[in-house]
């Protein structure tokens, strides 16, 4: 009924496409604007970023960032494992900074199964990927310079052979 | 009584807030606290072998063992076997933070046991692994 309503409101402000583009792009999935906060969090950096690059929050929507640190112990087949104190403090820095453009009601573990990842990728050949200069999807900075300050402007992609 | 509470409790200060006692023996703190630790868990335990933490290091448990990230070498630096992340030498004499830290160090002692031998590791088999780190010239 609620909907309806600001569909009715918005029909009648003319801006149905406007709201219809921002809230379906991407199946509702998609990363957040910006994907890394202006104030960062030195405990996330860190850990985070001990065995892989440290992921931007705005990467993933809150209710994954959740299910993740809920789970470190078998954090993708390794334990991650935190203290509860370490663990409290990254959560509310992932979930009060997780996108805040994700409007499906799904909670994916990994951000390369996110709609906007998976669309944003397309043209890739799986190949490159396997590269080992690349590593794998999962290495953002391999072919995004600035990917650790939340930089993943697709005009200074760089894949490299 | 009270007075020599007072000396020890002194004494574990100052062998904490001195940084060149601290950086004279490095995990040498941490080896008094396994070396405890080792007592309660096996009553005829006398002391650890940097030998056996060697073979600790290199010893496979199925496809994997500590050197598969960590390489052969404790001088050099490892890779992470799945992520390719630079990992920093394990030796304190290849690597000054090394051991400096101990919640650090019972951290990554808990994540990497329960990968690579998929249980925790004993006191016994820490203090001996730090034993080799702090041999290894």
């Amino acid at each position: 009924m609620k909907t309806l309503f600001s569909l009715i409101l918005s029909l009648a402000l003319g801006s149905t496409a406007a709201l219809a583009e921002s809230d379906n792009k991407y199946g509702g999935e998609n990363r957040g604007k910006p994907v890394l906060p202006s104030q960062s969090n030195h405990l996330w950096k860190q850990e985070c970023g001990s065995c892989h690059m440290a992921f931007a929050p705005g990467l993933l929507p809150a209710a994954s960032w959740r299910k993740v640190m809920s789970g470190l112990d078998k954090h993708f087949g390794a334990d991650a494992s935190l203290t509860p104190e370490e663990n409290r403090e990254i959560t509310a820095f992932l979930v009060s900074n997780a996108s805040n453009r994700w409007r499906a009601p799904t909670a994916p573990l990994r951000i390369t199964e996110t709609a906007w990842f998976q669309h944003k990728h397309r043209e890739l050949a799986p190949a490159i990927w396997k590269r080992a200069t690349v590593k794998g999807p999962a290495n953002c900075a391999a072919c995004h310079p600035g990917a650790d300050q939340g930089d993943f402007n697709e005009h200074r992609v760089r894949i490299p052979r | 009584m009270n007075r020599i509470s007072l000396l020890l409790a002194a004494t574990a200060v100052l062998t904490i807030a001195s940084p060149s006692a601290l950086a004279a023996q490095p995990g040498s703190a941490l080896l008094d606290t396994y070396h405890a630790a080792a007592m309660k868990e096996e009553p005829g335990f006398r002391d650890f072998s940097a030998r056996r933490g060697e073979q600790f290091f290199h010893a496979k448990h199925g496809d994997t063992s500590c050197a598969s990230c960590h390489t052969d070498n404790p001088k050099a630096g490892g890779k992470h076997a799945k992520t390719g992340k630079a990992i920093e030498p394990l030796a304190p004499v290849a690597n000054a933070k090394r051991l400096s830290d101990a919640a650090k160090v019972e951290k990554w002692f808990k994540r990497n046991c329960n990968d690579v031998l998929q249980r925790a590791c004993t006191a016994r088999e820490k203090g001996d692994f730090v034993a080799w780190l702090v041999s290894v010239k």
